[in-house]
């Protein structure tokens, strides 16, 4: 009786799981806006990074236009992946997620095209955006923040070794090893073997992989531990001297510790970007529009800047916010078309898993 | 009375120890000056205040406090059914298997796997499909427990009140249930601490507009752990303490009536 | 199953009561255990869709990739780390829960509570806690630093004995609370006529008490090593990302991959492993129970 029963409930999941995934079309479209919809009357749900933007915000917002905020937070893109793909309304009009990710949505239809027309603060923009690999001419995303990946390292404690190359990193000299950490993430985990030994990025190439995995083999032994989140704080402790870190985060260890510095090393680096996506199950869309577009107002986004420390495509802001920053921290001056010379990181598309694997069999060992 | 060797006090000391150090260091940390988490910059009592003016920690707070209350009366009851059914009623080692397994399945695949399903039964997401999930695992513990105590206990003795002419209801509160009280106890126990702390299949199940405190916790973490919440940390246990020693003291009157 | 034991003998009255007690459980166990368990099932035949989600073509592929010597080996060492784990927790948790059963009656629940105590405040918090306690910077080490015993700090961290630490810290009221409550059942007036009868307290120990606890102690162990294996934050926070156990690898496959047929196969196949091991300690306890 028992089995049978769960026989039939095994078949009707499946017959009801065919209907509702099958639906979902590839590709995104745009729906239709209504320019006099009354923005008091909807709601956002944002789900973003925690203090990755500045406190008020939501408030800021419902104050001009009426639409109450909830900020919900993810910790890693993964995981706000992991609630929009499974199917049905996540609850969530708009998402902050790195550009690679922002594609896979938009790959599974999961996302609108954005309507430009609602988000006329977008000119604010500097031109170079329209060249980021993960969506070019921003189809379905808007930059949120850019930079790039490098060493963030404690001066004082490097005297006449300050490192240049990500072999420096990979490969201590014997006084650091036991020191060094670099992050978990598997595309930057792979990133400075890749960039050490001429790779590109997004290589989807087994035999090249497999020569950034012996090379990341070795490396695991002079490390202290993989780290992304604290890793800024060991260096604020001590209990590092050389980390692989995103820019933004090197400034806030800087913040705490003036003998921290950030490098790009020699061999090139990434250029990732955290955007902004509309859900299609958003039932807010005008809303989302214009929180997008709220974004990109010169003020807001030097706010922005000036609460997150980490570098905005938004020429106007970066403009306003700079002065104050720049000379505690260096990195904020990187030029758009410095970071550019970076490799924009793509979604890898069926070499994930080769990724994946290779990440596991770096760190099992 | 037998006597108490020494290694039994002794036990009971390390135990204690070994898990009130970490405690020790998390009411330690909520009085540091700056929010580094690793190294002390000195004495602060900041972070409590920041924690009063903090309305994501003390909603957190609300709604696992809610989630835990509401999931260990639905588990401990359906457990302790599942439990006395499973041991007195049949002797399938299946059945057994698919009560226990809820406690056994990992809890991402459990959590996405949850998550389609309230998807497809078009359920909209928020602190009642946590309750639902949490209430799921945590009744499996509650079976477990309670079944390890009725396999010592003597069947004979509800024969006996059977054949009085006692009813199945009147035989469950009058000699079951006393019977199984202390285990009844230690499971709702246990499933309140797994639900109030239970981080993965919340954060999966939950709607995005009423977060539970390890939810909260957890995307903080990027920065380390703030002193704002080892702030909350050290409230909840001394709150949590307080509540316990005044129920003791009513505990021991009654034992004594 | 239910049929084949005997039906004629069972009252009708026996079978309302049986529908009563198993019912209820039972059905929200179909629903709400069953049912995503036959979804991932259902998964795990299909292919990863390009970007991420499930592309329905028919293939057998994740499984024939779960018999890859490197998921083999990530499943035995997460098995040798929790199966250490629980038995610390075993040696340590034991002779606490015995303890326990000889304080007066009103000190038990004041133990058992404070025993508990510790896990309603955040598991992270705690975790970092030790963190704090053991880097090399941190209050261990520079403590043993300032007082002369050591010239360099310990490296206590982000190895798989810090992960042993980190899983018993999480679990070992697990391991307490189960064997509490089948000790505590046990008749005192069983042990003393033993030792009246000529017996040492640990022969009496050993073949009245033990015995008898058993059930607690299968319990407890299967309590402690599921979520000990299953766990992915211990690795990653105190063991320092350098260690894979069971529960980063589905993770990974879950989240990074974006590969649920596959992430699937492996939490299967867990799920599978822990059934087995189950099973026997439900056989263990059967015959315990029916000596008993």
């Amino acid at each position: 009786m028992r089995n049978s029963s769960k026989g039939m409930l095994a078949i009707i999941a499946s017959a009801a799981l065919f209907v509702l995934t099958g639906c979902g079309g590839s590709g995104s479209s745009s729906a239709k806006l209504d320019a006099d919809a009354d923005l008091a009357s909807q709601k956002l749900t944002v789900s973003i990074w925690a203090a990755y933007s500045p406190e008020d915000l939501p408030s800021k917002f419902e104050e001009k236009f009426g639409t109450k905020v909830t900020i919900t937070n993810h910790a890693t893109n993964e995981e706000v992946m992991a609630k929009l793909t499974a199917g049905g309304d996540s609850g969530i009009d708009v998402a902050f997620v790195s550009g690679q990710f922002a594609q896979a949505l938009a790959q599974q239809g999961l996302i609108e095209n954005l309507d430009k027309s609602f988000i006329p603060n977008s000119a604010n923009l500097v031109p170079e955006v329209a060249n980021l690999t993960y969506d070019l001419g921003n189809k379905y995303s808007m930059p949120y923040a850019w930079g790039t990946t490098g060493i963030c390292y404690r001066a004082d404690l490097m005297k006449g070794n300050e490192p240049t190359s990500w072999n420096d990193l990979l490969m201590p000299k014997p006084q650091f090893k036991g020191k060094v950490t670099m992050l978990a993430t598997e595309r930057w985990l792979m990133l400075p073997a890749q960039k050490a030994l001429g790779f590109s990025a997004n290589t989807q190439d087994e035999s090249e992989m497999n020569q950034v995995k012996d090379l990341l083999i070795k490396a695991k032994a002079n490390l202290l531990a993989y780290d992304d989140t604290t890793f800024y704080e060991r260096l604020v402790s001590g209990e590092a001297v050389m980390v692989e870190a995103w820019d933004g985060w090197c400034n806030y260890g800087i913040a705490k510790n003036k003998n921290i510095k950030f490098m790009v090393p020699k061999e090139g680096s990434d250029l990732w970007a955290d955007t902004m996506v509309v859900l299609k199950s958003s039932k807010n869309k005008e809303a989302a529009h214009a929180f997008i577009n709220y974004i990109l107002d010169k003020d807001v986004h030097s706010w922005v800047v000036d609460n997150i420390l980490y570098k905005v495509p938004n020429s106007a802001a970066m403009e306003k916010s700079l002065p104050a920053l720049a000379a505690d921290f260096p990195n904020m001056t990187i030029s758009p078309s410095e970071l550019l010379k970076g490799e924009g990181l793509v979604d890898l598309g069926k070499a994930a898993p080769l990724y994946t694997r290779i990440a596991t069999e770096v760190t099992a060992k | 009375m037998v006597k108490n060797p020494f290694w039994l006090k002794f036990s009971l000391i390390f135990i204690l120890i070994f898990l009130y150090l970490p405690i020790a260091v998390v009411i330690f940390m909520s009085f540091n000056a700056s929010d580094a988490p690793f190294t002390w910059s000195g004495f602060s009592t900041k972070w409590y205040v920041e924690l009063i003016n903090s309305p994501d920690i003390i909603l957190g707070f609300k709604n696992t406090v809610i989630v835990a209350l509401i999931t260990t009366i639905l588990a401990t009851t359906l457990g302790t059914l599942l439990a006395v059914g499973i041991t007195r009623f049949q002797r399938s080692t299946t059945i057994e298997a698919i009560a226990l397994m809820p406690a056994i399945f990992p809890d991402l695949a459990l959590a996405i796997g949850l998550l389609i399903l309230f998807n497809l039964l078009y359920l909209p997401l928020g602190l009642h499909s946590v309750i639902i999930s949490h209430a799921l695992f945590c009744a499996a513990f509650v079976t477990a427990i309670v079944r390890a105590r009725l396999l010592q206990v003597d069947p004979a003795l509800e024969q006996a009140a059977e054949d009085l002419g006692d009813s199945a209801v009147g035989r469950f509160f009058r000699i079951t249930l006393p019977t199984l009280k202390p285990a009844i106890i230690a499971g709702a126990l246990l499933s309140f601490t797994l639900s109030i702390d239970e981080f993965v299949i919340a954060f999966f199940t939950n709607g995005p507009t009423s977060p539970t405190l390890p939810i909260v916790i957890y995307s903080m973490v990027r920065f380390g752990v703030s002193p704002e919440v080892n702030a909350l940390a050290s409230v909840v246990l001394v709150v949590s303490a307080t509540i316990v020693i005044l129920a003791q003291r009513n505990v021991k009157v009654k034992d004594q009536i | 199953m239910l049929k084949s034991q005997g039906r004629d003998l069972i009252s009708n009255r026996a079978r309302m009561a049986r529908l009563i007690y198993l019912a209820p459980g039972l059905t929200y166990i179909a629903i709400f255990m069953i049912i995503p368990l036959g979804i991932l099932i259902f998964y795990t035949f299909f292919t990863r869709g390009t970007y991420g989600g499930v592309d329905f073509i028919f293939t057998l592929e994740n499984y024939r990739r779960a018999l890859d010597w490197l998921y083999l080996s990530v499943l035995l060492e997460s098995i040798l780390i929790a199966a250490t784990t629980t038995i610390l927790a075993f040696l340590i948790g034991f002779p606490v829960a015995y303890a326990i059963t000889k304080l007066p009656s009103n000190w038990q629940n004041i133990m058992l509570v404070l025993i508990v105590l510790p896990f309603w405040s955040n598991f992270l918090i705690r975790t970092y806690a030790w963190i704090v306690l053991l880097n090399t910077q941190g209050f261990l080490n520079q403590g043993l630093i300032n007082l002369g015993v050591l010239d360099q700090p310990l490296s206590l961290l982000y190895n798989p004995g810090a992960i042993v630490l980190g899983l018993l810290y999480a679990y070992i009221p697990l391991m307490i609370l189960p064997i509490y409550s089948a000790l505590v059942r046990i008749d005192p007036s069983l042990t003393e006529s033993a030792i009246n009868l000529g017996a040492t307290t640990t022969q009496a120990f050993r073949q009245i008490t033990l015995p008898l606890a058993l059930p607690g102690v299968l319990v407890g162990s299967i309590f402690v090593f599921v979520p000990s294996i299953g766990n992915f934050i211990v690795p990653e926070l105190l063991g320092g990302g350098k260690t894979v156990m069971v529960g980063n690898l589905i993770r990974d496959q879950f989240l990074k991959a974006r590969d649920w047929p596959f992430g699937s196969v492996l939490a299967l196949s867990m799920v599978f492993m822990l059934l087995m091991l189950f099973i026997l300690q439900a056989r263990v306890n059967r015959r315990v129970g029916s000596n008993g």
